[in-house]
């Protein structure tokens, strides 16, 4: 029986990631082009951890789950991990290995594909099943201006894919779900990282950007401090919150709790208004799923342009005034 | 103490040109060196500047023009330059290319302590060569590094940007450690740069040198290949340029751009 298997990874608050439930029902729709492959998911925590998930899993489509227990892995170390998921891997034999691209998939799976000597694509946002039975995994490159669509040679055939690119099950798919415990085989392994803190961020904090209706949003094309006054005032004039790229946060005009993208937030509200945005993959992949999006940019030939509804090809300093002030009156 | 930073050489155009294996074409196209990997030599350089008997090499797999490239990383404070080049290591996936970076580094340059990657580069953003490299020659890692502090010649602390927040780790030497792009300027070459950079010597090795055979690299030695490449779509219709402000604050409202509260 082929078999495709899914890391559930374990956040630093010991909940399961929800990008797992993203690939589990992405594997229903794989597997069923697979003569109904079985889905497995391969956990690896602490002691006692497991238990908490049992449910989630046999809620999620799971035909098999592996844990691999132990108080050494407490804290998510890339020796211990890639150790033991190979050679669980290596026992299990699946064909198909999907990751999340946290940081966390996209540090681990690597050593792992390197270390079973066959191939990873890496942070996909699309999967399918080719003619041949072969995953063919689709995502981004040069900065989101070409997609290509990459096979493997060899098995497991590995790839990292994107959070917040496919949707959790709708409701429950209820499975007779086995949880198969691995004897790690770790006490031997004198570890050459060691854990010396953690101090959360921001990024994860509750914050009004989640359930904004309109977000105006400013990137390096705000330039300075006025420019970033500019942009504020208008989103106030318009009851919008205020956002920033990755650019505007590192020119240290906004904080990196209110960042869009890849390594930011991800927001879906009615109206996105990019300002002085030129529009990188990184950001897009933040903000794409919102209802409407307008662009403000001085470069037409901006990328951002090709993912908007509207726009203004425009100076940001001359625009955002003007429109300030319309919307005060 | 003797570092060793990767770098990769990449297209500076929006112009990208595919050969007929849906492989890039890099051949007479302008390049530049990976911005995230400029960020891999300032760390290199900064640890020249706190610890005694700093030794840079920077090393890179490319064509013969990554020559200039490496020049450009000596004239910054680098001290030697190594390339790896060869026609049969064209179209070489991440596994193909951590597999010929490591082999090199195993084969020619065995005593390093640390060995310095960008965590990304700009063209293929696969984030997996460096990672790749640290388990080919069995070594740890640290990815995601946003600064390195209590550096020494037998372990550093790296302080990581993870999804969830910061997280610091120490490791012992040797490792490898992947490199985000700080927010500061980095270094610019000065004049004596310049000259030494002129006159440094570049080793290259070929595949033969560094002991891998045609079926180690390239297209040959990679387990992926591109099936198929295409411009993204967009479920959006054509973006609408308005000609004025006028017409953009009509669109605003047309999208329900005032907001109630």
């Amino acid at each position: 029986m082929s078999n495709i298997m899914l890391y559930a990874e374990v956040t630093k608050e010991n909940y399961l990631h929800t990008v797992l439930f993203e690939l589990a029902f992405k594997a229903q729709e794989l597997s069923n082009k697979l003569n109904n492959a079985d889905v497995s998911a391969l956990l690896i925590c602490k002691t006692g951890l497991a238990e908490e998930f049992k449910e989630a899993f046999i809620n999620s489509g799971f035909d098999y789950v592996y844990i691999a227990e132990d108080d050494r892995l407490t804290n998510y170390s890339t020796e211990l991990y890639s150790k033991i998921a190979v050679d669980v891997i290596n026992e299990v034999k699946p064909e198909i290995i999907l990751i999340g691209a946290t940081t966390q998939g996209r540090d681990l799976a690597p050593r792992i594909s390197s270390s079973l000597h066959t191939g990873l694509t890496a942070d996909c946002t699309g999967l399918d099943i080719n003619d041949r039975g072969q995953l063919a995994a689709t995502r981004p490159t040069f900065g989101g201006k070409l997609m290509a669509t990459i096979l493997c040679k060899t098995n497991p055939q590995m790839a990292t894919v994107r959070p917040k690119v496919f949707k959790p099950a709708p409701e429950n798919i209820v499975k007779d779900t086995k949880f198969i415990y691995i004897k790690t085989d770790i006490e031997n392994i004198e570890t050459k990282v060691k854990f010396v803190e953690f101090v959360k961020g921001l990024n994860t904090a509750i914050n009004e950007l989640d359930s904004a209706e309109i977000i105006v949003a400013g990137g390096k094309g705000m330039k300075n401090e006025v420019g970033f006054e500019l942009l504020k005032n208008f989103a106030e004039s318009i009851g919008a919150c205020v956002a920033a790229s990755r650019g505007a946060v590192e020119m240290g005009l906004a904080p990196a709790d209110i960042q869009i993208g890849q390594t930011g937030k991800t927001v879906t509200p009615k109206l996105y208004i990019a300002c002085g945005i030129s529009g990188a993959i990184q950001h897009i992949v933040g903000m794409q799923d919102s209802d409407k999006i307008i662009a403000i940019n001085t470069d037409e030939k901006a990328p951002i342009f090709d993912v908007c509804d509207c726009g203004l090809v425009g100076d940001v300093f001359e625009v955002l005034p003007k429109l300030t002030n319309l919307y005060k009156n | 103490m003797k570092i060793i930073v990767c770098i990769k050489q990449v297209p500076d155009t929006t112009d990208i040109k595919w050969t007929e294996n849906n492989t890039i074409q890099r051949e007479g196209v302008e390049s530049i060196i990976n911005p995230f990997d400029v960020y891999a030599i300032e760390e290199a350089l900064k640890l020249k500047k706190i610890i005694p008997d700093v030794e840079i090499t920077v090393i890179t797999m490319g064509p013969l023009q990554a020559e200039k490239m490496l020049r450009e990383a000596i004239a910054l404070g680098c001290d030697k330059g190594v390339l790896i080049t060869d026609k049969k290591f064209a179209g070489a996936d991440t596994y193909a290319t951590g597999k010929t970076i490591a082999s090199a580094i195993k084969s020619k340059l065995p005593d390093f302590d640390l060995i310095i990657c960008g965590q990304f580069a700009i063209d293929g953003d696969t984030a997996q060569t460096g990672p790749s490299i640290a388990n080919q020659l069995g070594i740890p890692q640290i990815t995601f590094v946003k600064e390195l502090k209590e550096c020494e010649s037998t372990h550093i602390c790296a302080v990581r940007e993870i999804d969830e927040g910061i997280e610091t780790l120490r490791v012992e030497l040797p490792a490898l450690i992947c490199v985000l792009k700080g927010f500061k300027e980095t270094t610019r070459a000065k004049i004596n740069g310049f000259i030494k950079a002129k006159n440094a010597e570049i080793t290259v090795y070929s595949m033969e040198d560094i002991g891998l055979t045609p079926e180690d690299t390239g297209i040959k030695g990679s387990p992926t290949f591109v099936s198929r490449a295409f411009r993204p779509e967009h479920n959006r219709g054509k973006c609408e340029i308005c000609p004025d402000y006028n017409a953009l604050a009509e669109k605003i409202n047309e999208f329900g751009g005032i907001s109630n509260e």
